[in-house]
């Protein structure tokens, strides 16, 4: 073992057969179970969270898919009314919370270093507990639904129909300290994302060289660290309610039910923007590479999307304009939700004017990038509709609210991280995904979208009311019912086109390269799949498109790819300062562990105890979780955080 | 073509107080944990502002403990930083001091707010305000017992001898997090204790 130094002059040098052999044997996990459970490295741990979250979302998808069979004839009893109930907000709570932000946390987790030009993120134990906990949050919480105890408020959850008064079963338990377990996995991710753009980038690479991506990530990560704490809070206080007799929320006993929507939706609303940014930051990145040219306006693109958060944070009000609240309140809300429009008008503009002013190439890629413009059109459009009080006074609780947000949703999430599968595939696994199949994917899921949801804004417009089990007959709703229902299967079915393709490809689709798109930025100057140490040299970057300098001729000066600090001491990345990249300091990066899979199991411990009232099982649990905290952060040698590693 | 010339500056290497990776951490668990009492504090708030009637019990919490025990607290935030002088200038035995201070007076503050919790008029059943007060108050409680086991394991750290000069970023992280704890309480203390006078 070498003394670390406490300081020291990097190496540089240019990648060798022999040095990439050496970073190999120090980054590399073992394999099998061993390997599984300790390993820290963020290619791996992104791909699970993609996979995690693809399970919840077929989860998810069949719960809708049986809604769409109940409602898609009047009078239907295929489900009784609680198991509708809990049907339709299980089918929330899965697609919102255990889908869509960690789908997009996978992405990011195997990609910022990549295009970050480093080893791996900031905190790499932190990276794979957020992992953990997020699966065990997930089990959790539908292990209530599997024993006939999932949520059944609606992901949003109102009191007082959620006290244990009206709603004395399991449900809302398991919900509760569900959201507040899942709470722990957001904000640590969302921690780790901060500390590593700000800390991990590659010398030269500025604050506004950032791929946009990044900016998406960065400002939901800002948001979910201000605003989880509310909506885990919120929750909190509901289980002290139900389970300890305090007064936060029962009218009777002077509680306050409007609390939990405020308390609710300051969380609720940023979040909205937490699992779109992102996405819309991969669109802003993936799709200029099929235009051939450079994304039209990054500055205002970049500015747009932290805009958008500011603005978001204020709106909140809005999912509230029904509850009678003062007209000052609601203007100002109604104001601020309009506005917000703006930036993300920058933002389509931007990326309607670099389709058009480039070259584009019709990939299955450049499809859902694209396609995704126009459903965040129509959803924007629905959206600013109802941000005006006198609209949403009409709309509020019909299906046009639904057929909103699922446009939005779907429009902004869905449909870019198919975009993004296809795009970045190649780089995950090193071959292609099947173009023809994917057209067939494509158009399947486009159409079916549409015939799902259009229709819907409709049947919102003519008074059906969301989340009823079922409705009578002669009420002019039955074929669009019906339509919304065929659309759906044939919208499932596209998805399943997209499974089907992934499978295919990942045995036998073509061989990719490191860079099979000709694209700009730094994760495909390395092979694909990347090796576990990323980069054989660290990069220095002296431009936003560092793969496309030769054709872009902005400048005389290249980044250098191949050669650069080589920082083989055992694991190491380089810590450059926050805005201008400049080298800082050598970052000494922990070994796998399986610190952060026990530190799970004690939570998980922790919060069984805590929702069965097995007081023995929390303390054991909270004992456990103090421990293995404690080993986790004791100070090591070989992570340069003890005095005998050197100090002056 | 240029290529861009690498310098090769002397940088350090591993943790080194502010410049590492931890310190930023700590950051963003201060960050995230004080909006978890801006919302708290709103619900107070919200709850003082919105409840028809008296909201404040007829016995507000009385100052004769809390008072003291505010200083006893900031007291301790004090002794952590001398104790983060003493390590910076390679002197030891004033770094292991300083910590068992704090820790000291952090579990005085602990038993004497147990005591305080035990004179209140209310419980945490009885009303809402008493409901918003013992967890309000049971959350900062929850956070300086976290952070007494993070002063009892960088004192025996530092008594192992762990840390010296540049090489201490834990005392830093850890002790950022305890003067984060006594600023907390500042605010409930105005929130709980002063605010009743304000009428």
């Amino acid at each position: 073992m070498t003394i670390l130094d406490i300081e020291r002059r990097p190496e540089v040098a240019a990648a060798s057969e022999a040095s990439r052999r050496r970073l190999d044997e120090i980054w590399k996990t073992p394999p099998g179970i061993a390997g599984f459970l300790s390993t820290v490295d963020h290619k791996q741990i992104g791909i699970r969270y993609i996979i995690t979250a693809f399970a919840f979302l077929i989860l998810g998808g069949i719960e809708a898919l049986i809604m769409r069979v109940q409602l898609g004839r009047p009078e239907q009893q295929l489900l009784t009314p609680e198991q509708y109930d809990q049907l339709f907000s299980t089918h929330g709570m899965t697609m919102i919370f255990l889908y869509a932000l960690p789908v997009l946390s996978g992405f990011s987790n195997y990609l910022w270093p990549l295009l970050l030009g480093a080893r791996d993120m900031a905190f790499p134990r932190l990276n794979a507990f957020s992992y953990w906990i997020y699966v065990a949050a997930g089990i959790f919480m539908y292990a209530g639904f599997a024993i006939g105890a999932g949520p059944n408020d609606g992901w949003f959850n109102y009191v007082p129909y959620a006290s244990r008064q009206f709603n004395p079963g399991m449900n809302m338990d398991f919900y509760a300290l569900g959201m507040i377990f899942l709470g722990i996995s957001t904000s640590a991710g969302a921690a780790n994302f901060i500390v590593t753009v700000f800390r991990t980038r590659a010398p030269g690479m500025s604050i506004n060289r950032l791929p946009i991506m990044i900016w998406g990530t960065l400002t939901a990560s800002a948001a979910n660290l201000l605003v989880v704490p509310a909506v885990s809070l919120a929750f909190f206080l509901l289980w002290m309610d139900r389970q300890f007799g305090t007064h936060f929320f029962d009218v009777s006993q002077g509680g306050q039910p409007l609390l939990w929507q405020h308390l609710f939706w300051i969380f609720g609303h940023p979040w909205v923007y937490a699992i779109v940014l992102p996405a819309m930051g991969m669109v802003s990145d993936g799709l200029p590479v099929f235009c051939r040219r450079p994304l039209v306006g990054y500055t205002p693109v970049a500015l747009s999307t932290v805009a958008t958060m500011v603005l978001g944070f204020g709106v909140w009000v809005h999912h509230m304009f029904a509850t009678g609240m003062p007209n000052l309140a609601l203007s100002f809300f109604s104001g601020a939700s309009i506005v917000i429009a703006v930036p993300s008008a920058v933002a389509v503009f931007a990326w309607l004017a670099t389709i058009w002013s480039g070259r584009p190439v019709v990939t299955t890629a450049f499809l859902f990038f694209a396609s995704m413009i126009v459903l965040f059109v129509i959803g924007g459009v629905s959206g600013f509709m109802t941000g005006s009080v006198p609209v949403d006074w009409q709309l509020t609780d019909t299906y046009f609210v639904v057929a909103h947000l699922h446009y939005v949703l779907i429009g902004i999430n869905l449909f870019p991280v198919a975009g993004a599968i296809y795009y970045w595939f190649p780089k995950f696994t090193g071959r292609m995904l099947d173009e023809e199949l994917g057209r067939w994917n494509f158009w399947t899921m486009f159409i079916g979208f549409n015939i799902a949801f259009l229709p819907m804004h409709l049947t919102g417009l003519w008074g059906m009311p969301r989340r009823v089990y079922t409705y009578p007959d002669g009420m002019g709703w039955d074929w669009l019912n019906l339509i919304t229902s065929v659309g759906s299967f044939l919208f499932a079915f596209g998805i399943l086109l997209l499974l089907i393709n992934v499978v295919k490809s990942r045995r036998d689709g073509r061989l990719a390269g490191p860079n099979p798109w000709d694209a700009s930025t730094l994760e495909w100057s390395v092979p694909s799949p990347p090796p576990p140490y990323n980069f054989a040299v660290i990069p220095h970057i002296v431009s936003r498109h560092p793969l496309w300098e030769q054709q872009l001729q902005e400048s005389d000066a290249r980044s250098s790819l191949d050669t650069g600090y080589l920082l083989d001491h055992g694991r190491e990345t380089i810590a450059t300062t926050s805005l201008d990249s400049d080298i800082d300091l050598i970052l000494k990066m922990p070994e796998d562990s399986y610190a952060p899979f026990l530190l799970t199991v004690a939570v998980s411990a922790l919060f069984v105890g805590l929702l069965l009232h097995w007081w023995w099982l929390a303390a054991v649990g909270g004992f456990a979780t103090v421990g293995a905290i404690m080993i986790w952060l004791w100070p090591e040698r070989d992570l340069g955080q003890t005095a005998d590693a050197g100090h002056g | 073509m240029v290529e861009v010339a690498l310098g090769r500056p002397r940088v350090p290497v591993g943790s080194i107080r502010r410049r590492g990776v931890g310190w930023w951490g700590v950051m963003m668990l201060i960050t995230t944990e004080a909006s978890l009492f801006v919302y708290l504090l709103f619900s107070f708030y919200y709850f003082a502002l919105q409840t028809p009637g008296e909201f404040l019990p007829r016995h507000p919490p009385s100052l004769s403990l809390s008072l003291p025990n505010t200083a006893i607290l900031l007291l301790s935030s004090f002794a952590v930083w001398w104790g983060d002088v003493g390590v910076r200038r390679g002197r030891q035995r004033q770094l292991v001091v300083g910590l068992a201070i704090a820790l000291l007076l952090g579990i005085a503050f602990v038993t004497i707010q147990l005591f305080e919790w035990r004179q209140q008029s209310f419980t945490l059943r009885s009303s809402e305000y008493g409901s918003l007060f013992f967890t309000i108050t049971g959350f900062h409680m929850a956070h300086v017992v976290a952070g007494l086991l993070i002063l009892v394991s960088l004192l025996v750290w530092s008594a192992l001898g762990y840390f010296a000069g540049r090489r201490s970023a834990p005392i830093l992280i850890g002790g950022v997090y305890w003067h984060f704890v006594d600023a907390v309480w500042l605010v409930v203390f105005f929130t709980f204790y002063l605010t009743p006078y304000l009428r």
